[in-house]
């Protein structure tokens, strides 16, 4: 079993915050296939379509028949442990700082064999294991086995950690208070174990529904938060900022408008301003004190969540300026992502289909209840997925683009 | 498929003028300083200018951004024949097949074959960084152990199979140590006891200090040529007998226990018509003791399997049964890139020509060369020997 992860201590405001590092990064094109799958917390092997067979690392060619048809296919996760090791020397200052670190070579069912990151409770050679495959703090894809079955604290092995953002002793800040998301959000979290969450709200004196149930959390504290102002979101990162471990944004902003409407701009201005320069304005002011705390002891700050309309990703016309918003915070968290990898900081995207709220009144179900996404939140943050597909029509929104991003923008909106 | 003639032998073919460039831990020097010395050394020892040789080969990890033909310039050598053997352990013997062929055929008269490589402080780093794609993308990532790691999981699924423990691998590493300490060159000058083999700190379980090579600067390199050349220079040489190198064998296997020796080492005694009981002494590519136990299977010296056993029943020294990597092999002279697998060739050269000094084994005729390498991604992909024998 695993030692349960210790609440960390107080920090010693003496000691040197330790820089952060991240492991070996250099990856050819074919092994980003990988990352492809591990982005959306899937298990993806090349399989060559001419002779069937599995193969891996990644080629250019099948070895078995020299096909170049090698597509990537969901793969059978199960396999034997071959045989294992501890590296307690390592030339990479990264690892260095984590070793000794176990690795093994594991069978899979399916044929190829895998150097594979190792639970620590793995058992010996011989013993069945599953591989999945985790984004590590560079955001490369690695595979990484563990037991079967599972034992106990398992989530708190110090490996695992490292391919996560678990939110366990961590502290959260999420943004938008007034967010129909937020209350179940900060429970979720709060059932995870973060120790602290703050909640943004602006104009605290304008009342709203959520309010009590959000004071009634333990360990939560409001907090003063306007996105559409600058010296607001500056002045909380000034306060908290270097308490927050993980932030979580959601701010949205749902105006329907047609884009023939006269004054359809001015609502279009109003959704950007909020998200996303919005997510601008907090990227600037909490990137910076999250990305130095990357190596900030076990617990240092590890993600960034943006909750996402999958809309963002092809435009719906009945909410064509809320999708617009969300494709404008998509690219603009692309680019975040890559100014915070340094840090090892992850940068989520949680991208959510309609929710069950007021502003979606008109549109038919299946629509996400707020407390599916944000259990799919936490899932993802302990799980170390990079995108979160919620509910059924953000994941058939997903399979169609993977299929055809031309057939889901012809069909929108009939 | 039977396409395969039976291989033309090497008749006439000779080694001449083995020399080392004794290595250094670090050097502040690039690998092209160590070649430059290698060839005055091979120059002087000829009796030649380096003008005259008309063959060319070289290995490397850090010569880089160079290849060969500009090495040619580098050097001022006018040669009609060049070849680079990128393959590590295996570079040496693959060097000379290539060149026994050229100098047969009149290709080339007198082929210069270099090994260097130097060691900066973070050359290791980088190499292992850079090795291959399947490393970048596959080995590389999980823990940066570099061959250590790689072996260590070869070397822990040999144990569980064949019942291999670490006293064996230390027995080979405390003999190879005694065997060092007659060669003035090797780098590790201090007794080894098999106490402080097994109490060394952990590296990459099962491997623990001992079992490691230590990375260095250093050149190894030779010359091949035909035997009326030699004799013309006035060059005392020994024959090449046989050759054999194979690439990725058994592929299917799920983890390496054995090297591409077993598909081709009847040809390599067969060609040279001797057996594996005919060998005054052996030298294997002594990456990790587990690895020389492998070839001492894969090569004939015993059943697979049975390395643990052959292990116990023999002593590896210089004077004792079955000498062993008699320089002290890569484990105590040291691993100088590319350079190790020219190692075991220059002092089997030595050990035929007499020229061994203290690490000679009496009356040696006949000796093993082996050597291995490129673990590209869990496994060493290329396996390669050659028999070598006393001009007369």
């Amino acid at each position: 079993m695993t030692e349960p992860l210790a609440k960390p201590k107080r920090k010693n405001p003496l000691a040197r915050m330790r820089q952060p590092l991240l492991p070996p990064s250099a990856r050819s094109r074919k092994a980003h296939e990988l990352t492809l799958a591990a982005a959306s917390g899937r298990f993806m092997l090349q399989c060559c379509s001419e002779c069937g067979q599995y193969t891996y690392p990644p080629r250019e060619a099948c070895p078995n028949c020299l096909s170049s048809d090698l597509r990537l296919q969901d793969t059978p996760t199960g396999g034997v442990l071959l045989s294992e090791t501890r590296i307690d020397v390592t030339s990479d200052p990264y690892y260095r700082e984590h070793t000794p670190w176990r690795t093994g070579l594991v069978r899979l069912d399916c044929g190829p064999s895998i150097v594979t990151h190792l639970r620590g409770d793995c058992g010996g050679p011989g013993n069945r294991v599953v591989l999945s495959l985790q984004l590590d703090r560079g955001g490369q894809a690695v595979f990484f086995a563990k037991p079967i079955p599972e034992t106990p604290n398992m989530e708190d092995d110090l490996q695992w950690l490292e391919l996560t953002a678990d939110p366990k002793h961590r502290r959260v800040l999420i943004t938008d208070g007034r967010s129909p998301v937020a209350v179940a959000l900060a429970q979720a979290l709060k059932k995870a174990g973060a120790t602290k969450i703050f909640i943004g709200v602006s104009d605290r004196w304008k009342p709203f529904n959520e309010q009590k149930s959000l004071e009634s959390i333990d360990g939560i504290e409001l907090v003063d938060l306007d996105l559409t102002n600058e010296r607001s979101v500056q002045e909380l990162a000034m306060d908290i900022g270097a308490k927050v471990e993980i932030l979580i944004n959601t701010a949205d902003h749902v105006r329907p408008a047609h884009l023939f409407d006269a004054g359809a701009a001015n609502t279009a201005r109003d959704s950007i301003d909020y998200m996303v320069m919005g997510l601008m304005r907090l990227a600037q002011a909490f990137g910076p004190v999250m990305r130095s705390r990357g190596a900030d002891g076990p617990t240092g700050a590890v993600a960034w969540v943006n909750v996402l309309s999958v809309h963002g990703l092809s435009n719906a016309p009945q909410f064509g300026v809320h999708s617009a918003a969300h494709a404008a915070c998509l690219s603009l968290s692309q680019w975040l992502r890559t100014e915070l990898r340094p840090g090892g900081i992850r940068v989520i995207n949680a991208f959510s289909g309609p929710l069950d709220t007021e502003w979606f009144q008109t549109v038919p179900p299946p629509k996400v209840a707020p407390k599916a996404l944000a259990d799919a939140i936490v899932d993802g943050l302990k799980c170390g997925i990079e995108d979160i597909y919620v509910g059924d029509v953000a994941k058939d929104i997903e399979a169609r683009l993977f299929d055809n991003p031309k057939a889901v923008e012809r069909e929108a909106g009939q | 498929m039977a396409f395969s003639r039976a291989r033309k032998p090497y008749d006439g073919v000779v080694l001449a003028v083995p020399v080392t460039v004794p290595y250094q831990r670090y050097s502040i020097e690039s690998a092209h300083w160590w070649m430059g010395r290698a060839l005055r050394a091979l120059s002087e020892g000829a009796g030649i200018s380096h003008r005259d040789f008309d063959g060319f080969s070289v290995s490397s990890f850090t010569m880089g951004p160079d290849s060969a033909i500009a090495l040619t310039q580098h050097f001022g050598l006018s040669p009609r024949w060049i070849d680079h053997v990128p393959m590590g352990g295996a570079a040496g013997i693959v060097s000379i097949r290539r060149a026994a062929r050229a100098v047969q055929a009149g290709d080339a008269d007198i082929v210069a074959c270099v090994a260097a490589d130097t060691n900066q402080v973070d050359t290791f780093r980088k190499t292992l960084a850079n090795f291959s794609r399947f490393a970048q993308d596959a080995s590389y990532p999980y823990g940066a152990g570099g061959p250590n790691a790689s072996f260590a999981l070869i070397a822990r699924h040999y144990m569980d199979c064949y019942g291999a423990t670490r006293e064996d691998f230390g027995k080979l590493c405390v003999a190879q140590r005694d065997n060092a300490l007659k060669n003035p060159h090797a780098l590790m000058k201090k007794p080894l006891t098999l106490e402080q083999y097994m109490v060394a700190r952990p590296i990459a379980e099962p491997f623990h200090l001992f079992d490691c090579v230590m990375p260095c600067a250093g050149g190894e390199a030779f010359l091949v040529m035909r035997e009326d050349t030699a004799k013309s220079l006035g060059l005392p040489f020994v024959r090449l007998l046989s050759a054999i190198e194979r690439h990725n064998a058994f592929p299917d296997d799920p983890v390496q226990v054995r090297g591409g020796w077993v598909v081709d080492r009847d040809e390599l005694y067969g060609m040279a018509g001797v057996t594996s009981d005919d060998m005054d002494f052996v030298q294997t590519y002594d990456d990790y003791a587990v690895i020389s136990m492998v070839q001492f299977e894969d090569l004939g010296f015993c059943g697979k399997g049975e390395g643990p056993d052959f292990v116990r029943q023999h002593t590896f020294t210089i004077d004792g049964t079955f000498p062993h990597n008699t320089s002290g092999g890569q484990l105590s002279v040291g691993q100088a890139g590319a350079a190790g697998g020219h190692l075991g060739i220059t002092e089997a050269m030595r050990q035929l020509l007499d020229a061994a000094g203290g690490t000679q084994v009496k009356d040696a005729k006949l000796g093993l060369v082996s050597g291995f390498g490129m673990i590209n991604y869990d496994r060493g992909l290329a396996s390669a020997a050659a028999i070598l024998a006393r001009a007369s």
